[in-house]
């Protein structure tokens, strides 16, 4: 399925802002990421598989905050950094 | 009082020096050759990063290991293998062991202190974490695996205390130290906890406060819940630690298990409160401090706007204010724990840096400071270094 990544991310992804990345979950499509990013995933996710608190996955413009979150196989898969700072 | 050395004594090294500045908008690197009058600045390698500390490794001159993390991105390590030319990521970085569902862990938020391991085990480096976690690897910083002896110890929630026991950037395990006679001799320092020490490299721990105050607790003299700021131990007299504590200035002869208040022989009107400390090389009798107000509602800032550092010659029984070349007045800066460092030269080089982003810097011990770089970020690290 396609995956957006923010800028944040782009030095994982040698400048891609728009991935393909499989799984049945959000876990598992991060998952996936992280095997052809490596590194990518622990940015985003901490040691206790919750989402981090400055980024947003939403799944079909739906914001998504676990990472069970079951996925079809033509879901969009959108990863932003939310708004913070100043 | 005086200190002897028990390790091999080190000649100066009348080497170029480099300055490996970390700030809470990335790493910069500030060079002189050997004389050091002029200064280059490099950088920023990784810029907009917050980097806690970047560190050489003595045993081999050119790894380096820097700690990162960016306001929205989790925490990290890089690492460099050729003096800081390129950087790879650790594969798998400093983390607390993840809990079973439905109860509530520890999230290692950043990497605040790195410290290379014993001289007779190259590859090994600890590091320090906010929340306090201790971690270690055995691969230059590839991969990093959690000191069980310590963040799982059955009294770890009490040593540490809870999340508003800490600093406003988070609680932290700082002040990693190796003894270089004994590998598993390991000392750490906690904000707030203590310092603690270990003998069988890490499997546990034993607190090590007597003498310290605690001015912030109903009891002065706990046991633990100290808040060290900075510990040093000196490497040719390791039974010689000193600290600058939240309350006050401490050393200890480690055959003695007891801090003595070194810093009620500073000027009254300065008081002993501060971040950083810095050893001499050579001498473990000669100690700088950069003193800040710590009266009323805590400003941190130089005492009265007019920084200086103070140095004892004779382990603290008189300071001397060195402030030759420092603003006189309305200088507001502060220096944190891990902003003050010396070379190895015969007259020791001394170098600053503060929140303002301004590095100061003295080639004779602290007798005359001059600027040497503003206008960088919010300056978080500065280790003095040889990069060749």
């Amino acid at each position: 399925m396609k995956v957006l990544i923010p800028t944040p991310l782009h030095d994982y992804t040698k400048g891609q802002s728009q991935v393909q990345a499989s799984g049945s979950s959000i876990a598992e499509v991060l998952a996936d990421l992280d095997r052809k990013y490596p590194g990518i995933r622990f940015r985003m996710v901490d040691e206790q598989d919750s989402i981090r608190g400055h980024m947003r996955v939403f799944v079909n413009g739906e914001d998504q905050r676990e990472i069970n979150t079951p996925l079809k196989v033509d879901d969009e898969v959108m990863i932003v950094q939310a708004l913070s700072g100043g | 009082m005086a200190a002897k050395s028990t390790q091999k004594p080190s000649a100066p090294v009348a080497a170029p020096v480099t300055l490996l500045v970390a700030t809470r908008k990335g790493a910069f690197f500030i060079k002189t050759d050997k004389t050091r009058k002029a200064w280059k600045i490099r950088g920023p390698v990784f810029l907009g990063h917050i980097v806690h500390h970047v560190l050489l490794d003595p045993r081999d001159q050119r790894t380096l290991l820097l700690a990162a993390r960016t306001g929205h991105l989790g925490p990290t390590v890089f690492r460099s293998t050729d003096k800081g030319k390129t950087w790879t990521e650790a594969s798998r970085p400093p983390a607390f062991a993840k809990v079973p569902e439905g109860e509530k862990g520890r999230v290692v938020d950043h990497t605040f202190w790195l410290t290379p391991g014993h001289a007779s085990e190259p590859g090994v480096w600890y590091a320090g974490t906010s929340p306090q976690g201790l971690f270690r690897s055995e691969d230059a910083g590839a991969t990093w695996s959690s000191v069980a002896g310590f963040n799982d110890h059955v009294m770890y929630t009490k040593w540490t205390g809870g999340d508003q026991d800490g600093t406003p950037d988070g609680p932290k395990l700082h002040s990693i130290l190796v003894d270089p006679r004994d590998a598993n001799h390991l000392y750490i320092g906690m904000s707030s906890g203590g310092v603690f020490e270990s003998h069988d490299r890490g499997k546990d721990w034993q607190p090590l406060n007597a003498g310290c105050r605690a001015d912030f607790r109903p009891d002065v003299y706990p046991e633990y819940g100290h808040d060290p700021h900075c510990v040093r131990m000196h490497p040719l007299a390791p039974d010689i630690l000193y600290q600058q504590n939240h309350c006050g200035i401490y050393r200890m002869d480690r055959n003695e298990a007891k801090w003595v208040r070194i810093g009620e022989r500073m000027p009254k009107t300065i008081g002993d409160i501060g971040f950083p400390m810095v050893l001499h090389p050579r001498d473990p009798d000669t100690a700088w401090v950069f003193p800040m107000d710590g009266t009323a509602v805590w400003p941190r800032t130089s005492p009265g706007g007019k920084p200086a550092t103070y140095v004892t010659r004779n382990a603290g029984r008189t300071w001397q204010r060195q402030d030759k070349g420092l603003p006189a007045s309305q200088a507001w800066f502060t220096v944190k724990r891990q902003c003050m460092s010396c070379d190895r030269h015969k007259n020791a080089g001394l170098y600053f840096g503060t929140t303002s982003g301004e590095i100061w810097a003295s080639r004779n011990e602290g007798e005359k400071w001059s600027c040497i770089a503003k206008h960088l970020p919010h300056i978080y690290a500065v280790e003095a270094v040889d990069l060749g």
